[in-house]
């Protein structure tokens, strides 16, 4: 008794000394992106046990400490700063682009390493200075745009219209898009813009109508994006419709009914999981953490969203084992942030449940549209797997 | 552009146009009493629907609680008998609600008493007192400006806990008729003209035939003349608020089958409505409700030529009609 007593006590100072190391995390758990972000939160207290039952990464405690943004980029500068002086080894986070690409200049001048949760290209491109610092796992838009008009190009689309929310994230898709589209040859007839609190888009659909596309795509996020679907069918439309991977949850289905039936969009290959062929990559992983997630929060709680998270720490958890090979953190934290940099940089060949990470020196996103992007067709109120490009 | 391209645009127009034309009749009926820019009137207009939704689902949404809690602090304020009317009032909507759960003709009854006595209270508890307390007495009140600034406060305040009670997605309820009339005109978007034109038409009569309504129109005309008369401006300004947050309740409910519901729906609605409003001066109501209906065909026009710049467009209606307005004025501000 007295023996393991000791013991005890001696494991204890043993890790008092060596301290736990300590992750910093940004989400939006609260605010209008909390639908993205509390998955998110979900998905690292949910690491959280899993680590603490592990008994951490190559011996050493892990801690997340999560910080809550509120959807305000203010706010998750200001918690990155906080993270900072922690002393954490690295920062994940946050959800949402604009609170992301304020967090750049922090953690470029702190020198911490970071894995972004959000979608846009900015975040990671081009490598400078301040971005040497940081990663992200969310696929963008320029990679699903890829997918998309790889799709029409299969079904033998022609002529293509596109309407888009009336803010960065509808004129971030016209971009890509519309350029994307004209390098494939296809012929963009129609561009039009709405904003997400419109109550008509008549006028927008009988445009895109008159110029007779073969197909249509919705630029837009969330239930917002059903109004110009409806409008289209209601008018008359009978081509193809697709939707980007904005409107992959929940709720698009509820809101939509029947009127999105049909729906052809691009997203990351977690939401098909359990329709991926074998062979698939990310199948393996992607149904391990779903069924992970579903055990701790309830069948049918999981999103695409918290699977990102997940991702981040994916890649975050070997980069570390080797990290801690070459630096001691308590030693000299500056040194180990970056070796722990370098090696986040080394990942080549991750499969993770949204495709495949291989970052280079000039492409921290790390994936192609083959591995991380599948089409999916709403079907039945569902989900369904329409085409892989592997 | 054909002529079935045209058709469809003016009747877009048309119908956007009424809706902002019933809220812009609201808002000069209020201003008209009680001198406030009711801003949050889109807001009132968003938690019918949403609080329907939630009813139908067998949920209690968190717009009772609200409308409780203000019910509360406004018999708080009242002395006497008048605390009867705010708690009578509470018990019979909580009462109402719990009953409606499940029941969907109460729901709707429901969720339209809901807002008008969250409406009516919250004039007694943000509005009225600012008059009072005004240290010049009855004549001046608070300025409009202060009105307004409150009225911009309560716009934020209400969106914002539009937000925390139903989240952030759409919700759309069923619509009240099924089906298609015509191309472009479904039976929901006649039920909505109809219910336009039909209190368009009450309002003119309850103003110009019953005593009541000539009360009130005393009452905007001039305060201490209507005073003298044995009509007290606080039950006017409670009055003009009910009918106000009747229209807005009854066409949010009408509406929303066909836009879909959400916290933020009542921000762009209300401001269109300002505009029409603006072009009618905030005194004349024709003109308002025709302004409206001038702001919904502008609005579906130009979505179709230029949807880009289709909010800028609209809102720079403002400058014509304010310049046109601040020549008109003949410097008597108050």
């Amino acid at each position: 008794m007295k023996r393991a007593l000791a013991l005890v006590t001696f494991l204890a100072l043993a890790a008092l000394a060596q301290g736990a190391l300590k992750v910093g995390v940004v989400v939006s758990a609260t605010g209008p992106a909390a639908s993205l972000g509390i998955p998110e939160r979900n998905t690292f207290l949910m690491l959280q046990e899993l680590l603490d039952r592990q008994g951490g990464v190559a011996g050493r405690k892990v801690e997340f400490v999560i910080l809550d943004d509120a959807s305000d980029t203010t706010q998750a500068v200001r918690n990155t700063r906080r993270l900072v002086e922690e002393g954490v080894v690295a920062i994940i986070g946050t959800t949402t682009t604009p609170a992301s690409l304020g967090m750049i200049p922090v953690v470029a001048e702190a020198k911490v390493p970071m894995i972004s949760l959000a979608a846009s290209k900015d975040i990671i491109h081009p490598v400078d200075a301040q971005r040497f610092w940081v990663f992200k796992t969310p696929q963008t838009e320029e990679l699903m745009a890829r997918a998309i008009v790889a799709d029409m190009v299969a079904r033998g689309v022609k002529t293509v219209g596109y309407i888009g929310f009336n803010d960065a994230y509808g004129e971030g898709w016209a971009r890509f898009f519309e350029a994307e589209a004209k390098a494939k040859g296809l012929q963009v007839v129609a561009s039009e813009r709405y904003n997400r609190t419109d109550t008509s888009v008549t006028g927008q659909a009988l445009r895109i109508l008159a110029r007779r596309p073969d197909a249509v795509l919705i630029g837009a996020s969330g239930t917002p994006a059903v109004l110009p679907q409806r409008t289209l069918k209601e008018r008359g439309y009978r081509g193809l419709i697709y939707q980007t991977h904005g409107v992959a949850n929940p709720d698009f289905l509820r809101v939509g009914g029947k009127d999105v039936e049909g729906t052809l969009l691009p997203a990351g290959p977690i939401l098909v999981a359990e329709q991926l062929p074998g062979a698939f990559p990310s199948k393996r992983v992607a149904l391990d953490y779903i069924q992970r997630y579903e055990a701790r929060y309830g069948i049918g709680s999981y999103s695409t969203f918290g699977a990102h998270a997940w991702d981040a720490w994916l890649i975050l958890r070997p980069a570390l084992e080797r990290a801690l090979k070459k630096a001691d953190p308590d030693k000299d934290l500056a040194a180990f942030r970056a070796a722990l940099r370098d090696e986040i940089e080394a990942t080549k060949g991750l499969v993770a449940t949204h495709g495949v990470f291989t970052f280079t020196k000039e492409d921290h996103l790390g994936l192609r549209f083959e591995d991380a992007a599948v089409m999916v067709r709403v079907e039945n109120g569902r989900w369904k797997l329409e085409r892989v490009f592997r | 552009m054909d002529a079935t391209i045209l058709g469809l645009l003016l009747l877009d127009g048309v119908q956007n146009g009424v809706i902002y034309g019933l809220l812009a009749l609201a808002m000069v009926l209020v201003f008209a009493v009680t001198r406030v820019i009711l801003v949050p009137i889109g807001e009132l207009m968003m938690f019918a629907p949403l609080s329907l939704v939630w009813l139908q689902e067998g949920r209690l949404p968190g717009t009772l609680g609200l409308a409780l809690a203000l019910g509360a602090l406004w018999a708080l304020l009242e002395r006497g008998r008048g605390r009867a009317l705010p708690l009578l009032g509470g018990v019979g909507l909580l009462l109402l609600f719990l009953l409606a759960r499940g029941s969907p003709a109460l729901a709707y009854l429901a969720a339209l008493l809901l807002v008008v006595y969250l409406g009516v209270a919250t004039y007694r508890v943000f509005f009225q007192p600012m008059r009072a307390a005004s240290p010049e007495g009855e004549h001046r009140g608070a300025t409009v400006l202060a009105l307004l600034i409150m009225a911009v406060g309560l716009h934020v305040a209400y969106q914002g806990l539009g937000l925390v009670f139903f989240g952030p997605e759409q919700f759309r309820p069923d619509p009240l008729l099924q089906g298609e009339v015509a191309v472009g005109l479904t039976w929901q978007g006649v039920l909505v003209l109809a219910f336009a034109l039909v209190s368009a038409a009450a309002l003119y009569l309850f103003f110009r035939r019953s005593l009541f309504g000539k009360a009130l129109l005393a009452a905007a005309e001039n305060r201490v003349g209507a005073r003298l008369c044995g009509i007290r401006p606080e039950e006017a300004g409670m009055v003009a608020f009910a009918i106000a947050s009747l229209m807005a309740a009854l066409s949010g409910l009408l509406l929303a089958p066909l836009i879909n519901a959400a916290y933020f729906m009542g921000f762009m609605l209300g401001l269109k409505a300002f505009v029409a409003a603006i072009l009618g001066g905030l005194v004349s109501y024709p003109v308002a409700f025709l302004g409206a209906v001038l702001v919904g065909l502008f609005e579906s026009f130009t979505s179709f030529y230029a949807s880009a710049y289709k909010e800028a467009l609209v809102f720079l209606l403002l400058v014509p009609a304010l310049f046109y307005q601040s020549l008109r004025a003949k410097g008597v501000e108050e």
